[in-house]
């Protein structure tokens, strides 16, 4: 047992744009590394989350996988943050949300340029996909909001030395983007 | 004697026939606004403004300043407003910042970071609104239009009524005075001040993008109580 804080990170519909920014902390992970315990992470290899203190959405919600895994984090994180724009209002992969999705299947499986045998994938363990790309707090309850486009590392800093010293955490103006 | 009010405790000179929002700004009080411009008769419609006077709700933009009125703007429970009006904004239009060349430089989005704004809290519309890129210079992104109507004042005062809103709730729409019903078939000249007042990124001029790039923008570092009246009187297209 260890009395790390657990942080739990996933990327949903997203770029991992937002990990990578988080780990632009640069050394400063190793001080984080002897107060925080990664468990369910792409840092890590473990594919189940288990209860933990922190959990870290990155992406919006684009298919039925998302919803089922951000479900998940929902059960078992007490604080549950999204991360970056698109987790917040769906980000750029939300420009589909104006073309029907027939529209956008078949623009990328039969119709597009280059496309050779055409035919909209449809092997069962692929999840389907929704009708819009969901910005994750319309689907569950989010404690936290990261802006930017990704978040600077400093607002990952900035968010996670609040919570660990137990303070509200808050974003000073300079660290407020939406881009 | 000169006439005074008081704003969050501090005493305020006036003249007659000032509008609240007006004798503020004189005295350097910032009041969080999105469709109030000092240039154009107020239009009182995105109430950003509001303000208690004397314990009622008025929008700052329209009310006079009148002897003795007791007047709250920098509260918790008026920011707190302010930000859920800006988070309906948001969700009511398609602000997709990090592809937006008005990033940076964006009244909207600095009333957003002003008022700590972090998310947009509200479900999402995501209505489609139409893009108009026919005009040599000039391009209108609807989905970034807040219908504050400070291009159709200004295209008003330019002579020339390019612009007007049409349609109501959901429906209503930014239109274009031509026959097409296209930009490039109206006066509007890229000189134009209605071509440089939208508040949001859905008036921009072709072509001036990125000159200064993301980062090294207004709002970067001066929040928009610092700035806004250099912001309203200067050329603030990003
Ligand atoms: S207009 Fe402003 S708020 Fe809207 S997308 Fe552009 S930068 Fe963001
Ligand atoms: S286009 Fe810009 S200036 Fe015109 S009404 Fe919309 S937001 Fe206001
Ligand atoms: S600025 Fe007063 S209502 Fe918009």
């Amino acid at each position: 047992m260890t009395d790390k804080v657990k942080v739990a990170t996933v990327s949903l519909a997203g770029c991992f744009g937002c990990h990578m920014s988080l780990l632009d902390i640069d050394e400063r992970i190793v001080q984080l590394a002897g107060r925080v315990e990664f468990i369910r992470s792409p840092l890590t290899d473990i594919k189940r989350c288990t209860d933990c203190d922190i959990g870290l959405i990155e992406g919006g919600v684009c298919n039925s996988e998302n919803v089922h895994t951000l479900r998940e984090f929902r059960k078992h994180c007490r604080i549950l943050v999204a991360v970056g724009a698109c987790a917040i209002n769906g980000g750029l992969p939300n420009y589909r949300n104006y073309v029907p999705l027939e529209e956008c299947l078949g623009e990328s499986y039969l119709d597009g340029i280059g496309v050779e045998n055409p035919h909209i994938p449809n092997d069962p363990e692929l999840p389907l996909l929704l009708d819009k790309v969901y910005p994750v707090h319309e689907v569950v309850k989010i404690d936290y909001f990261l802006p930017g486009c990704p978040p600077a590392a400093d607002v990952f800093w900035k968010f996670l030395t609040d919570s660990l010293e137990g303070r509200d955490p808050s974003l000073p103006y300079e660290l407020i983007h939406y881009d | 004697m000169t006439k005074t009010i008081t704003i969050d405790g501090k005493t305020i000179p006036f003249e007659e026939g000032q509008t609240i929002m007006e004798a503020a700004a004189a005295a350097g009080v910032y009041i969080p606004h999105l469709c109030h411009h000092p240039e154009y008769a107020p239009h009182g419609s995105c109430k950003l403004c509001s303000v208690t006077v004397n314990g009622r709700s008025c929008t700052a933009c329209t009310f006079p300043a009148l002897e003795g009125q007791e007047i709250l703007n920098d509260t918790k429970e008026l920011n707190d407003s302010r930000r859920r009006i800006t988070q309906m904004l948001f969700v009511e239009g398609n602000h997709l910042c990090p592809g937006c060349e008005k990033s940076g430089n964006c009244q909207l989005q600095a009333v957003g970071y002003y008022l700590n704004m972090l998310d947009n809290h509200f479900l999402h519309f995501f209505q489609p609104r139409e893009l108009d890129a026919s005009h040599p210079d000039v391009l209108v992104d609807r989905n970034r239009c807040i219908f504050c109507t400070l291009c159709v004042r200004a295209s008003h005062r330019d002579g020339k009524d390019v612009f007007a809103i049409s349609g109501r709730g959901i429906n209503k729409r930014l239109i274009f005075n031509s026959e097409s019903g296209l930009l490039k078939d109206t006066d509007l000249d890229v000189n134009d001040q209605a071509a440089h007042i939208c508040p949001t990124g859905a008036i921009l001029i072709k072509r001036t993008g990125f000159t200064v790039p993301i980062g090294e923008r207004l709002f970067d570092d001066k929040t928009i109580a610092e700035t806004s009246l250099d912001y309203e009187r200067g050329d603030h297209d990003g």
